[in-house]
């Protein structure tokens, strides 16, 4: 076991795989909070489909690389969700289910119709769900993820605070004067960088899943905003690297197997909150 | 020039005007409190002068270089959610946030302002408690804390002592005297008319009459007397709360 270990680790894109899929955890957990809290997770998700939209259209366009076209497409999509999540009371939640199951149909047309692949449903599905194998993303886009990573986490960090008194009470940081339409559309932004980032660890459709587990786990044990984003944090990564070594062991899909961890996290964490 | 002054002022929700034409100012330094009848439109009025909402006509007019980073406010509710994680400390330490600008961490001085914020409305034991697990009345002073961290000019209090012990109304009604005798100009909402007189220097009552003038106009007032006559005979002139405690400290601190 250890030796098969050993001799994946000896290549250096599985390595490079690790250190981003890492990332990519650590991020996620650290916006899911701010996002579970501030009941911003139904935009995560339709962001997803979206960046699944995007990578439709890069791949029919044959870019080598589709995060350039996929992370702006997602940011923009990102503003427009938040605007109509604020403005119209009721509908917000309707507009963000049209987008994004829009933006599915219209993914899946664009790769059915267009594609030069052979393999048109195996594309579709690795995209959703990840690819089957330890992450297949190289050269460029290994550094571009954790270039932008290191980019969240920086802006994260400094605007820890701020995001706190916006997510705690938003008309009261708007009252003493905070910027809060900014740091809401900043939210915005991270989120779907993480997102498109994401992407490459867990497929479109788990995407949620990473953002989500390790803010709820968290929210069982703690009870401060500093512990609970902490805890989210060390439980997205331990449950990011147990899923990778897993999935190389066991030859499982490697988003699936995060997932799974992750779940199995949730639940030992319920439990021992329970009986504390 | 008038830190706040109101011109005009019609409030109300989707078209429906609540109160139109109301006009008042407060200068620096003073007291004001504001009564009225549930629903009368009291906390839209506050929340239109914190800029949270729309005026649907007339103008407020902000004194020289008053922005809202001076303004502490304390909300009648703030509908947390029920599982949100967050300590009291964090919570009394955000009320700096308005007033940091860009920068990102908080000094030493604003963590030992907030340290005295909270042993000054005796909750400092409650620092590392999480803010949901809290009675409503601890709730209410956390929330204190937290605008008294926000203030440099101006607080604004939605029924701060709604909700406290007689006790710690006699002490928050302490904190609100200090902090205006310490130049901190006051508005604040309430239903205790009584304490109100005692207190203020100008009262604003809303509702279906609308007066603006100083305490002494209050209490000649048509609208002031039949308040007093009430609080006469449902109170019988008695108060739970030691008010006369409270108005000591004008004597001793000798203003
Ligand atoms: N978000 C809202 N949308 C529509 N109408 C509202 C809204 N908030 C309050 N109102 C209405 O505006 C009126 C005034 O409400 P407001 O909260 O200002 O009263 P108040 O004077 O503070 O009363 P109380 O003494 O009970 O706190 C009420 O009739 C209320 O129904
Ligand atoms: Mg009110």
């Amino acid at each position: 076991m250890l030796e098969t270990l050993q001799l994946y680790f000896s290549y250096p894109f599985v390595r490079y795989a690790f250190v981003v899929g890492i990332l990519i955890a650590l991020c996620s957990a650290l916006l899911g909070v701010t996002l579970v809290l501030k009941r911003f997770s139904f935009i995560g998700d339709g962001l997803s489909h979206v960046a699944f939209g995007g990578i439709a259209i890069a791949s029919v366009m044959n870019l080598s690389n589709q995060m350039i076209l996929v992370l702006p497409i997602t940011v923009v999509a990102a503003i427009i969700l938040l605007r109509t999540g604020q403005n119209t009371k009721i509908k917000g939640d309707a507009a963000v289910a049209m987008i994004s199951v829009g933006a599915l149909a219209l993914g899946y047309m664009l790769m059915n119709v267009f594609s030069v692949s052979t393999n048109v449903s195996g594309d579709v599905c690795s995209t959703l769900f990840g690819s089957t194998s330890i992450l297949t993303i190289k050269g460029f886009e290994v550094w571009l993820c954790v270039a932008l990573s290191a980019v969240v986490l920086v802006v994260f960090i400094l605007f820890y605070n701020k995001l706190f008194s916006v997510t705690f009470d938003e008309s009261f940081a708007k009252a003493v004067g905070t910027k809060t339409d900014h740091y809401n559309l900043l939210i915005a932004v991270l989120i779907a960088v993480v997102i498109v980032l994401a992407m490459n660890l867990v497929g479109s459709l788990l995407i949620s899943a990473l953002v989500i587990f390790p803010a709820l786990s968290a929210m069982r044990l703690f009870k401060s905003f500093f512990s609970v984003t902490v805890c989210a944090a060390i439980f997205s990564v331990v449950c990011a690297a147990a899923g990778l070594i897993i999935s190389i062991l066991a030859g499982t899909p490697v988003g699936a197997t995060i997932v799974t961890v992750d779940m199995v996290g949730f639940a030992i964490f319920s439990v021992i909150g329970k009986i504390r | 020039m008038a830190e706040i002054k109101v011109e005009n002022l019609a409030l109300g929700y989707e078209g429906d005007a609540l109160v139109e034409n109301l006009n008042f100012e407060i200068n620096s330094g003073e007291y004001l409190c504001i009564v009225g009848e549930n629903g009368s439109g009291k906390s839209t009025l506050m929340r239109t002068l914190l800029g949270l909402q729309k005026p649907m006509a007339g103008n407020i007019v902000f004194g020289d270089d008053l922005d809202s980073t001076q303004i502490g406010y304390l909300p009648q509710q703030t509908l947390v959610q029920k599982d949100f994680p967050a300590s009291v400390y964090e919570i009394v330490l955000s009320g700096f946030q308005g007033s940091m600008g860009l920068r990102p961490f908080y000094s030493h001085k604003e963590k030992k302002e907030a340290s005295d914020a909270l042993e000054r409305l005796g909750i400092t034991q409650l620092k590392h408690r999480c803010y949901r697990e809290l009675s409503g009345g601890q709730q209410q002073r956390v929330l204190l804390a937290r605008a008294l961290c926000a203030t440099k000019r101006i607080l604004l209090l939605d029924e701060p002592v709604s909700g406290l012990d007689p006790s710690a109304q006699t002490e928050m009604y302490q904190i609100i005297r200090r902090l205006n005798l310490e130049g901190v100009t006051i508005i604040m909402i309430s239903h205790d008319v009584h304490a109100s007189l005692h207190f203020a220097s100008h009262i604003l009552h809303m509702g279906s009459q609308i007066f603006f003038g100083t305490t002494e106009e209050f209490e000649e007032s048509p609208i002031g007397s039949h308040y007093l006559l009430k609080e006469k005979k449902t109170l019988g002139g008695g108060h739970i709360c030691d008010l006369d405690r409270v108005a000591k400290i004008k004597v001793k601190e000798g203003k």
